[in-house]
């Protein structure tokens, strides 16, 4: 008889299903996984450091760059931490719409997350549809700060400008012309907050679109049911947050139990599972899609109806407008000591965290009085998750593996850092 | 949330002296506890039924070498003007060989962890100052949270803080072979080595870094938002 032994398999740095730069050292005996190694740090590129040696408002820019799916909401923690440790007061209308902007966030996110998710398992269709409703969000984005994806659009004490007047249109192309343009552009007439709403009225539809394809899917099903089962109290043990906690039956989520921005004002559910495997984190993640929607409606018709500020008119923080620049020299030497040297965090520490897509995202200062941060350390969803790999995988096939990584829903840029 | 004035007696309830400071904190209590407790602190907030913090939300290490230092000095104004702001010794301005060594400091490393209840939905952060800076050691929190595991792989990777008991205290996030630990303040920003692809031997290799070590906007403290009350946390 021939001897039969465990053999250790590689998997990634490169592999389309690693969502990025995932090294897996795997131990298995056949096709059974015995031992998982995840090795990290790929796309380690010293954020934290980096954010040492710069003003505080210049790493705003880099919070983007950790989840790159989930831009605003990285940059919501960084700026909230910012602000607790500054004092500042944000005006409603920047709260609303900071809101309005994670929730968009969250969506962009989730349709990145079924997109790719349901490509790793064989469900090659939802990709297309899900990129199709990603490219709308990106236009807001865009719309709103001048960047599909790196916005830096949320600034200590408010956001960086109010929202457009008007939306951009799609200009004629050879590609675009004629019905196909008036059919492009027919939510885009008014302003973007019409175009907002107009998205989101029909984004209802559209998920419930997905569904059909994948949540009787037999297939899917087959995929999703009973693989990496997380028990409630192991969740809590290991550190989940997000869709991975309410996945396992707990409802836990800091926008209803800590409530920051304006998310105590408006109305919405949180989705739980009960079994606390990828089907049932699929099924949060489904409603929290809808749940994402009746937030940015209510958003949508605050804004609508109320004027104001966007940023504290704090000139030690945020800049003075380019009017008052010129025409007051008091004005003027604040935009220059702000753009040259930045504000001085008084003494002291703050964490601020808000509860982004994956999960609870947090900023951790601790500021000695300088201006620069003294240290900057991110709670990275992802990181805990990442790091139950082996727990979640043992005992399972190597395709399965697959289908944890995507219920995971892992990152790079937040979990190198 | 719960009051933080309760949460501090409660703590100080079941902990007693163990409690090395606390600080009510505008975002949340901060307590500091000795090394030689840490262990049992830990245990006694997962278990105690007044405190239940059930979840290590995070755990970091903290390097204090270079708390309140300035690169440029604001105070010392004479008649001929500022200084200028091109002194100082900040991460930024070293490269890896004329790096501070030999730099000895009680008090240097600190491990931080952020705890959440949610029971009685309230956080807390526990400070805990290892003992020795030339080999920061610190009891490993693997057995209480399970989730320590690779934020203690993480501090020990960055800051060098060993973490006793810990079964895999690996690098996490540095390159295979790294030297030192870069999120030290003596460690240069520009970092040690950078990899090119050698055309010669066909391979890529590890030469030193060709950076300049430059700052571009210097570290400064303002007097009215100055390291006075609380300059050592």
């Amino acid at each position: 008889m021939s001897e039969i032994r465990n053999y250790t398999m590689n998997f990634g740095p490169q592999h389309p299903s690693a969502h990025g730069v995932l090294r897996l050292i795997l131990e298995m005996d056949g096709e059974v996984v015995q031992r998982a190694d995840p090795h990290i740090g790929l796309l380690h590129r010293g954020t934290e450091k980096l954010a040492e040696s710069k003003p505080f408002n210049q790493s705003i820019g880099y919070m983007d760059r950790l989840d790159y799916v989930s831009m605003m909401c990285n940059e919501h923690a960084y700026v909230a931490a910012i602000e607790k440790l500054l004092g500042v007061e944000v005006p409603e209308r920047a709260l609303y719409i900071r809101t309005m902007f994670d929730e968009m966030t969250r969506i962009l996110n989730h349709l990145m997350w079924i997109g790719t998710h349901g490509l790793d398992l064989g469900a090659m269709t939802l990709f297309l549809y899900a990129f199709r409703e990603r490219e709308q969000l990106m236009d807001c984005y865009e719309a709103v700060s001048g960047a599909r994806m790196h916005a830096t659009y949320y600034r200590p004490g408010g956001v960086y400008r109010d929202l457009p007047d008007r939306m951009p249109k799609h200009a004629e192309s050879r590609w675009t012309k004629g019905k196909d343009l008036t059919r492009v552009n027919e939510w885009r007439e008014g302003s973007m907050l019409d175009f907002i709403e107009a998205f989101t009225k029909d984004f209802f539809e559209r998920v419930d679109e997905y569904e059909t394809l994948l949540t009787d899917n037999r297939i899917w099903k087959q995929r999703t049911v009973g693989i990496g089962v997380v028990s409630p109290e192991r969740a809590l043990q290991l550190g989940f947050t997000g869709p991975m906690l309410r996945g396992s039956g707990i409802a836990w989520d800091l926008r209803k139990k800590q409530p920051y921005a304006k998310y105590a004002d408006v109305d919405f559910d949180i989705p739980i599972g009960v079994n606390g495997d990828c089907y049932d984190r699929y099924v949060v993640r489904m409603e929290e899609f809808r749940e994402s929607a009746r937030i940015i409606l209510q958003c949508v018709d605050w804004l609508r109806n109320n004027q104001g500020p966007v940023i504290a008119r704090d000139f030690k923080v945020s800049p003075p407008s380019r009017e008052e620049m010129k025409d007051d020299m008091e004005a003027l030497i604040h935009h220059f000591k702000l753009f040259t040297e930045g504000y001085c965090a008084p003494a002291g520490e703050a964490y601020a965290a808000i509860e982004a897509p994956k999960g609870e995202f947090g900023c951790y200062i601790i500021s000695d009085g300088a201006n620069k941060p003294y240290r900057l350390k991110v709670r990275a969803p992802g990181f805990p998750h990442l790091a139950a790999m082996e727990e979640m995988v043992k005992g399972h096939m190597l395709s399965d593996v697959v289908a944890v990584i995507g219920t995971q829903d892992i990152v790079f840029g937040e979990i190198d850092r | 949330m719960n009051d933080s004035k309760t949460l501090i007696a409660r703590l100080e309830h079941a902990l007693g002296e163990r409690i090395a400071q606390s600080q009510a904190g505008d975002d949340m209590v901060t307590i500091e506890v000795h090394p030689t407790h840490w262990i049992e602190v830990a245990r006694e907030l997962r278990e105690h039924p007044e405190l239940k913090f059930e979840q290590l939300t995070d755990l970091c290490g903290v390097d204090y070498l270079a708390y309140g230092q300035v690169e440029w000095d604001t105070s010392d104004v004479s008649n001929e003007g500022f200084s200028r702001g091109v002194e100082g010794e900040g991460p930024g301005r070293f490269s890896w060989d004329g790096r501070p060594q030999g730099v000895d400091m009680e008090r240097r490393f600190a491990v931080v962890i952020h705890l959440l209840s949610l029971v009685h939905n309230e956080r807390l952060r526990v400070r805990c100052f290892t003992a020795d800076s030339a080999m920061p050691r610190i009891d490993s929190l693997i057995d209480i949270w399970s989730c320590a595991n690779w934020f203690e792989r993480e501090a020990f990777d960055l800051y060098g803080i060993l973490f006793e008991g810990h079964p895999d205290l690996r690098r996490i996030l540095t390159d295979y072979g790294f030297v030192g630990h870069p999120f030290r303040k003596d460690f240069p920003l520009t970092g040690n080595v950078e990899v090119r692809y050698d055309e010669e031997k066909e391979r890529v290799s590890y030469v030193p870094v060709e950076i300049e070590p430059r700052v571009l906007v210097p570290r400064v403290i303002r007097a009215e938002s100055g390291a006075s009350e609380d300059a050592e946390a």
